[in-house]
C-alpha cells in the first residue's frame, strides 16, 4: 500500500533545508543524539536499534541493529570505526544523494549515533567523488554541529569524542563494495578483500569496523525519534522483519521520475502509476529492473507462486509480482532481489539485448580484475552482446553467454560477480526468442531501440 | 621540476592527515589536491606523494591507475562527461553523446583542438531521475535538451 511519509525528508525543498536551523525546525535538531548520548549506555541503544527493522539500505538488506551488534562489546585496544557507504554507484540509483544535498544533518545526527552504539569516536563517509554537491553539504554539516559541540570531544557534554570525516572517492564502482571500501579508505586501490574476517573484526586499517549505507544511518535519528518499534510498525512488511520507511527511486521509461519516500511496502504498479505518472507514450511494460541493475529483472506477466498457506507469500499466490508489496523478503521470494529500492522501468518497444549489452560494458569496464572468472567473464558478456548487436554472433555463442555467467557465479571473491551473472541469466532467459532473433545476420543493429520517445 | 603544493593547499594536507591513523590513507585525498592544482598526474606528482605520504612511487602509481578519475595525461580545460548507462542511455543518454560528438566535432574521449574540452562517458553518476545528464568539472547538468547543451556547450568554448 502507498503511504507516503516525510521522516527523512521534511528538510526538502524547504528554503536552505540543508542548513541547521532548517533541521532545528523541522525536527528538533540533534535533541534525539542528545537524549540516547546522555540517558541511554551503548548496549540499550543497540538493543533499541534492532527493534526498529531497518534493513541495509545498501542493497543486501541486512538488519542494522544485528550488525551493530556483531561489534566487539568492549573497545579493546584497537578503535572502532563507522565507515558510511555513500559511494552510490549501481546503475539505477539516485537516493542518497538527496539525502546528502537536502538532509545532510540527519546523517551526522545518525553518525553520532551510530558511532556511540558500536564503540567508535570515528566515522568516515565514504562519497563517490563526482558529488561534489553532496561532499560541500557534508561539510557544511559537519561544521555547522561541531561549532555547537554536537561532535568533537564531548558531544552533549557526554565523554564520548565523536568525529565525522567525508572521504572521497575517486571514481571506481567496485569502492561500494564493502571490503573494497575499506582498502580505498586506507590509501589503496580498491580491491575487495576476502572475507572472512569480517569487517566487525578486522576492518578500516585492521580495526573492528561497521560498514552502514548513507540511508540506513540518516534513518537512525527519525527512528529513535519516534521509538523503535513505532517506526517499525510504519511498514506494511514489519511482522516479517522489515520495517519503517525509506527512499524509493523510480527512473527509466516512466513521465515523472524521481525520488520519493514511503512507508515500506508499496508494488511496483503503485510506484509506476501513481509515483512515475505512468509509462511514456502509455506503453505497455516489458520488465523492470527492481533496485540497481545488480538485479534480476521482472516481468508483468510473472506470478506469485505460494500455495502453501504458512508461506509468508501465501496471501498474494497468483498474483502478478507487480502488485506484490516491495520489500527484502518478498522480492527474494519472486526471485529476485530488493536491492537499493529505486527501480529502473523499461517499456515494450525497448531492445533487451541491447539493455544487457549497456549493463555488460558498464561490469566489464568496472570489475576489479582480481578474479579470473569475473574479470574474463564480464568481458566476455559485453563482447559476445555486442556481437549479437552486430549481428555477427553464432547459436553457439549466444548459449555460451549461459555458461560464462554460471561459470561466474560463487567462484569469486565479492559479490560483484553474481551482481553481473544474476542479471544476465535473467536477461537470457526471460527474453530467449529476442536473443535468438539477433543469431548470425538475423537482425542488425539498426533495428535497436533503447529509447521509446525521441530525444530532443 | 618537483612538484609542489601551494601553500594553501599544503595547509588542507596537515589538515587531512590528522583525520587518519596511517599517512597511506591521505594517497586519495592527496592525488586530489595535486590534480586540482596541477591537472593531472605527472611523474613529478607520483614521487611528490610517495615522499610526502612514505608510500612507494609503485604504490601510488598503482593507486593512480585503478581509479578512473585521476588522470595520467593533461587533459582539456573543462572535462564534460555524459553518462551513458543504462537508465540515462532509456532517456537519451546515446542521443546526447552523439549530439555532443558532433557538435564539438570529436568523439569520446578526445579534447578539442583548441584544449577546452575533453569530451568523456561516465559510468552511472546517480542522477538517473533526472536523466539524461552530464557532468561539467564539478557540476551537474540533468534532464538535458537539446537546447540546454547547447548552452552548455557554447558557455564552455567561450
Ligand atoms: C559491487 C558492489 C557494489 C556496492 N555498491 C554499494 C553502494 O554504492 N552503496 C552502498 O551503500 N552499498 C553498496 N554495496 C553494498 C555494500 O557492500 C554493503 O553491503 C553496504 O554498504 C552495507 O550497508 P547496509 O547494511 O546499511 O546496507 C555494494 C556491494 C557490492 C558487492
Ligand atoms: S568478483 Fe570481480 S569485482 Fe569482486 S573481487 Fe573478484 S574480480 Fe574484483
Ligand atoms: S544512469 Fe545516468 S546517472 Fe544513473
Amino acid at each position: 500500500m502507498l503511504k507516503r511519509t516525510d521522516y527523512l525528508t521534511r528538510t526538502y525543498g524547504k528554503p536552505e533545508g540543508w542548513k541547521l536551523a532548517a533541521y532545528e525546525r523541522e525536527y528538533g535538531g540533534y535533541q534525539v543524539a542528545k537524549r540516547l548520548l546522555t540517558t541511554m549506555s551503548r548496549e540499550q541503544v543497540v538493543d533499541e536499534a534492532k527493534k526498529a527493522n531497518i534493513r541495509g539500505r545498501g542493497g543486501a538488506g541486512f538488519p542494522m541493529g544485528v550488525k551493530w551488534s556483531f561489534m566487539p562489546k568492549v573497545v579493546g585496544a584497537k578503535p572502532h570505526y563507522l565507515v558510511v557507504n555513500a559511494d552510490e554507484g549501481e546503475p539505477g540509483t539516485h537516493k542518497d544523494r538527496t539525502l546528502m544535498e537536502l538532509n545532510p544533518h540527519a546523517v551526522v545526527e545518525g553518525c553520532i549515533i551510530a558511532c556511540y552504539a558500536i564503540g567508535a569516536h570515528v566515522a568516515y563517509i565514504y562519497v563517490r567523488d563526482e558529488l561534489h554537491l553532496s561532499k560541500t553539504r557534508l561539510w557544511g554539516a559537519i561544521s555547522e554541529a561541531k561549532a555547537r559541540g554536537f561532535l568533537g570531544k564531548a558531544p552533549f557534554g557526554k565523554d564520548w569524542e565523536v568525529e565525522v570525516y567525508v572521504h572521497s572517492g575517486a571514481g571506481a564502482y567496485i569502492c561500494g563494495e564493502e571490503t573494497s571500501m575499506l582498502n580505498s579508505i586506507e590509501g589503496r586501490r580498491g580491491e575487495p578483500r576476502m572475507k572472512p574476517p569480517f569487517p566487525a573484526n578486522a576492518g578500516a586499517f585492521g580495526c573492528p569496523t561497521t560498514v552502514n549505507n548513507l540511508e540506513t544511518i540518516a534513518s537512525v535519528p527519525a527512528a529513535f525519534g519516534l521509538g523503535c518499534d513505532e517506526w517499525s510498525k510504519l511498514s506494511a512488511l514489519h511482522t516479517i522483519g522489515d520495517g519503517g520507511v525509506r527512499l524509493y527511486g523510480i527512473n527509466g521509461h516512466v513521465k515523472k521520475p524521481g525520488v520519493v519516500e514511503l512507508a515500506v511496502g508499496p508494488t511496483f504498479n503503485e510506484l509506476i502509476h501513481d509515483i512515475g505518472g505512468g509509462v511514456l507514450g502509455d506503453k505497455a511494460i516489458m520488465c523492470v529492473i527492481p533496485g540497481g541493475s545488480s538485479t534480476p529483472v521482472l516481468r508483468p506477466s510473472e506470478t506469485v507462486n505460494a500455495p502453501d498457506p504458512k508461506s509468508p507469500m501465501h496471501p498474494h499466490h497468483g498474483k502478478s509480482v507487480f502488485d506484490v508489496p516491495l520489500g527484502v523478503e518478498t522480492m527474494r521470494q519472486c526471485g529476485t532481489m530488493l536491492g537499493t529500492c529505486c527501480v529502473t522501468v523499461i517499456a515494450e518497444g525497448t531492445d533487451p539485448v541491447w539493455c544487457m549489452q549497456n549493463l555488460m560494458q558498464f561490469y566489464g569496464h568496472e570489475s576489479c580484475g582480481q578474479c579470473t572468472p569475473c574479470r574474463e567473464g564480464s568481458a566476455w558478456l559485453h563482447l559476445v552482446c555486442t556481437k549479437l548487436l552486430d549481428g555477427e554472433a553464432t547459436k553457439e555463442e549466444l548459449d555460451s553467454l549461459h555458461d560464462i555467467a554460471n561459470g561466474i557465479m560463487g567462484n569469486t571473491i565479492c559479490a560483484f560477480g553474481e551482481g553481473t551473472a544474476m542479471p544476465a541469466l535473467a536477461f537470457l532467459q526471460k527474453f530467449r526468442p529476442e536473443f535468438e532473433a539477433y543469431v548470425k545476420g538475423a537482425r542488425k543493429r539498426a533495428d535497436a531501440k533503447l529509447t521509446v520517445e525521441p530525444w530532443s | 621540476m618537483p612538484f609542489a603544493l601551494s601553500p594553501e593547499r599544503e595547509r588542507e594536507l596537515q589538515q587531512i592527515l590528522e583525520r587518519y591513523p596511517t599517512k597511506m590513507a591521505a594517497t586519495l585525498p592527496l592525488l586530489h589536491l595535486c590534480q586540482e592544482q596541477n591537472g593531472w598526474i605527472s611523474d613529478e606528482v607520483i614521487e611528490f606523494v610517495s615522499q610526502r605520504l612514505d608510500v612507494s612511487t609503485a604504490h601510488v602509481q598503482g593507486v593512480v591507475t585503478f581509479y578512473t578519475l585521476y588522470n595520467r595525461k593533461p587533459v582539456g580545460k573543462h572535462q564534460v562527461w555524459v553518462c551513458r548507462t543504462l537508465p540515462c542511455a532509456l532517456r537519451g543518454g546515446y542521443d546526447v553523446l552523439a549530439y555532443c560528438e558532433k557538435k564539438l566535432g570529436v568523439h569520446a574521449g578526445e579534447t578539442t583542438p583548441d584544449g577546452k574540452i575533453t569530451l568523456r562517458t561516465a559510468e552511472c553518476l546517480a542522477s538517473c531521475g533526472t536523466g539524461p545528464m552530464m557532468q561539467v568539472d564539478k557540476d551537474y547538468h540533468e534532464n538535458l535538451t537539446r537546447e540546454r547543451v547547447d548552452a552548455i556547450l557554447a558557455k564552455l568554448s567561450e
